[in-house]
């Protein structure tokens, strides 16, 4: 029997989509019934209580949860936000409804005693609602009590091994796509570098000393599929330098229909046989591939790397074998100064173990931004700020035009006064005695 | 109810405490048939929506069954998926980036046997549990932030549109007929958590009235000076008021500088904005991160206000529904919406899609404003010029 009525979000029931009202429901009646009977941490009536808030933001059309409250465990200051409900006395249940962040292992992939075991902390000393996962890629665990937040991190660390994610002024929690897992694209093995840099810099990820919020985030190959181009100040985007690989017998499979173009992803539409020329060599945005007598051609030299011929005849095309990294900095989403795309930095970068040039890159930017970041302000914007001339300097790398998309259009260069001979001082009295006052 | 403890002493909170251990090893984890093939993948195809097979240069293969989920998942329904893990994949899972749930397997017996099983999943209330779709030419699961569920900051709820919208859309998570790939982000405030900026589609909800100023409390609970420099338009002055007849420090607002932002919300809970009346939804269009072909690209504003309309609301998801079916209908193979839309021109899109442009369109936000306006004489003639 739910304890508040929900007239609305119960219209959120029908439809195939998953519902999450469903499933909270069922999880309400599963603590109410307790088959397993646990003496839970924090009340029973959890579930029930959301949904009942929940529907109250539904009629009203706004939040009923707090603002902030700092909550943690001992020794971070990052890793658990804190939520309190402006409604306490008719939704109880929920009043204090802290979020805590576990670090997720790199690529998502989970065995299933660890995620049960991550539940079972979860039934007991949580609400046993989670977010699989949260935006920036951590295991969301939604509503605890204070008192059972060193619990969790106790049980957490000595019966799972693992550790909590960032929040706060500080190094968030790393994320990656799957990387060479189970991807025929990745140039470099973004889990191994995701995983390493996590527990390298553990100390930013748990104690905040940052202006703001840093993010790294770790794509495979320039299809971005973690996003980091987007929303990581630090992006390390898998490339290759030398040729794309050509097996010329599989293109004439892909030309004969033996394979699906574009892996098969258009099939569920009838676009018409596969044309070569059209769907590939026409849409190459550099115009640097021909197809000639059943040979399929590519001018490395002028490819920028694009994915869309690799990605149409994956078993055809492969990725290059000097492969790396491009690193780009400052992106992140509109506020304060308007969404930032991330810039180009480093256009080639070898991603080897130890990974000491990309370790020396962040640092050289972190111990910058540190110094001038104003407060709540992301690297990107003090990137804008501060000049990208500034970034190169810091970083010791020099300019080279795969920085910009094209020189500037103004002449209002500020030079060095060691790029000018004699410096900014003039001769104010051989200057007098050629020109009349 | 008593209290259960884990071991942790809290009068010796140093003792026998492990920190900074980081994440569990993504070696830990992977199927045998992933380990042993990492590094060696050949290609993969899609096989069905939602299915794919990944092929080793071994020979061996890895077959994929892609599921879509709320993201905000109780325990018993995570439960769920690890017994069907359990069951099938030797206890293995993963997740995507969009928040699907993949389950893995090698041979395609026992795939077929699993697709059966995951289809036929339902709860109570008759929705999916583990609809299988969302690869290659369609839509696959929105990527969203926490709403009225769970955030003190949103101007619209999360989890209710997203169901609405993925209702409504759900042909094309389960089929792969469109142009190319659609992905459809929800943040519910501007502060975008999530890649909502650089989505084929991007929900956002927006605040529209400048922030209340709570002037009796606001000198107790917040840093003036902080409150004053978060303003990222210069709207908010320091300022000294009378309550009661007495002198307080507080802000005041100039409400034609703001554009409710709630970053000085964020930095004192004294001026809250939100409002049941003011908050909706603003449509984005045309992002998206792929280097692929074209630039990544940031989205853009094509809807300036949809009200909030809970539980269902019905015109984001009529207005989404209606963007993509023109989109279907028009863009070329391979074509991203915003690629679609850059090569026919915006005012060419607005008009194909029969959405009204109005001044709020117009961007006036700081520099970048400038670079969007037309300084030129190439544009398209459509119903918008008299």
């Amino acid at each position: 029997m739910a304890k508040h009525k929900t007239p609305m979000l119960d219209q959120l029931e029908s439809g195939p989509w998953p519902s999450f009202v469903s499933d909270i429901k069922q999880e309400a009646d599963k603590r109410a019934k307790n088959p397993a009977g646990l003496d839970f941490q924090i009340p029973q009536d959890c579930p029930d209580d959301l949904l009942g808030v929940l529907e109250l933001a539904y009629k009203d059309k706004e939040t009923h949860w707090k603002h902030g409250g700092i909550v943690g465990v001992f020794g971070y200051g990052g890793g658990v936000i804190g939520r309190y409900c402006d409604q306490p006395e008719k939704f109880p249940g929920v009043a204090h409804f802290h979020t805590v962040r576990v670090n997720q292992p790199a690529g998502k992939y989970y065995k299933t005693d660890y995620l049960r075991g991550v539940m079972d902390i979860w039934d007991l000393r949580g609400s046993g609602l989670t977010n699989m996962h949260g935006s920036t890629g951590d295991i969301v665990l939604l509503g605890t009590t204070t008192p059972q937040l060193e619990e969790i991190f106790h049980e957490l660390t000595h019966t799972l091994n693992t550790d909590l994610g960032g929040s706060g002024s500080n190094l968030r929690t790393p994320a990656d796509c799957l990387g060479k897992s189970r991807c025929e694209f990745a140039c470099y093995d973004t889990q191994a570098l995701c995983h390493t840099l996590t527990n390298d810099y553990q100390d930013e990820l748990h104690r905040p000393a940052f202006p703001y919020k840093f993010k790294f985030k770790f794509d495979g190959c320039p299809n971005g599929c973690v996003a980091a181009i987007a929303r990581s100040d630090f992006s390390v985007i898998g490339t290759w330098k030398d040729d794309i690989r050509i097996d010329q017998d599989r293109v004439k499979a892909y030309v004969a229909g033996e394979f699906k173009p574009n892996a098969g992803a258009h099939a569920g539409r009838d676009w018409g046989k596969f044309d070569i020329v059209a769907e590939v060599v026409d849409r190459c945005p550099t115009k640097c591939m021909s197809y000639a007598g059943g040979k399929l051609s590519i001018d490395n030299s002028n490819c920028t790397r694009c994915m869309h011929c690799l990605n149409v005849m994956p078993a055809a095309l492969k990725v290059g074998l000097e492969t790396g990294a491009t690193i780009l900095c400052g992106a992140k989403a509109p506020i304060l100064d308007g969404a930032q795309m991330g810039s180009m930095l480093v256009p080639f970068i070898p991603v080897e173990e130890p990974y000491d040039e990309i370790k020396e890159v962040i640092e050289n930017i972190w111990d910058w931004w540190m110094e001038e970041g104003k407060n709540r302000e992301r690297l990107g914007e003090t990137m804008k700020r501060m000049g990208f001339q500034k970034l190169l300097e810091v970083t010791n790398i020099k300019a080279v035009p795969q920085h910009v998309k094209e020189p500037r259009s103004n002449p209002y260069i500020f030079f060095k006064e060691d790029e000018v001979p004699g410096g900014w001082k003039h001769d104010e009295k051989g200057y007098r005695e050629r020109h009349m006052r | 109810m008593a209290f259960i403890s884990s071991g942790y002493n809290p009068s010796k909170p140093m003792e026998d405490r492990i920190t900074d251990i980081g994440p569990r090893s993504f070696e830990d984890f992977y199927p045998p048939v992933i380990k042993k093939n990492k590094g060696k993948w050949d290609y993969h195809e899609i096989l069905k929506p939602g299915i794919l097979v990944h092929v080793s240069e071994t020979g061996d293969k890895v077959f994929t069954v892609r599921c879509g989920t709320a993201r905000l998942m109780t325990v018993s329904l995570i439960r769920e998926a690890c017994d069907i893990a359990d069951k099938y994949c030797g206890g293995h899972l993963r997740f995507t980036t969009r928040n699907n749930i993949e389950f893995m397997v090698d041979n395609e017996k026992t795939l077929n046997e699993m697709v059966a099983d995951l289809s036929g999943r339902k709860f109570a209330g008759g929705s999916f549990k583990f609809p299988i779709g969302g690869t290659g030419a369609g839509i696959s699961n929105i990527v969203h932030t926490q709403g009225w569920v769970h955030c003190h900051t949103p101007a619209t709820d999360a989890s209710g549109p997203v169901k609405a919208v993925m209702d409504e859309m759900f042909e094309y998570f389960q089929s792969m007929s469109l142009p190319a790939m659609v992905r459809i982000s929800l943040a519910c405030c501007l502060n975008m958590c999530g890649a909502v900026h650089c989505s084929d589609i991007g929900i956002v909800g927006i605040h529209r009235k400048p922030p209340i100023v709570e002037t009796e409390i606001l000198d107790n609970i917040c840093e003036i000076p902080l409150a004053v420099a978060a303003c990222p338009t210069g709207a908010i002055k320091p300022s000294k008021l009378e309550v009661e007849g007495k002198k307080v420090n507080s802000v005041v607002v100039n409400p034609e500088r703001c554009m409710y932002c709630g970053n000085c919300y964020t930095m004192c809970p004294a001026m809250p904005l939100a409002s049941g009346q003011g908050d909706g939804i603003v449509l984005m269009v045309g992002g998206k991160v792929s280097n692929r072909i074209s630039m990544p690209k940031f989205s853009k504003v094509v809807v300036a206000y949809i009200p909030n309309e809970p539980p269902r609301w019905p015109t984001l998801t009529k207005t989404i529904k209606h963007i993509v079916e023109v989109y279907a209908k028009n863009a070329k193979k391979y074509e991203r919406l915003g690629e679609w839309a850059e090569r026919i021109g915006w005012e060419k899109f607005f008009e194909v899609c029969g959405l009204e442009f109005s001044h709020h369109c117009i961007d006036d936000f700081r520099d970048p404003a400038y670079y969007t306006w037309r300084q030129s004489t190439q544009f398209k003639f459509t119903s918008h010029v008299e």
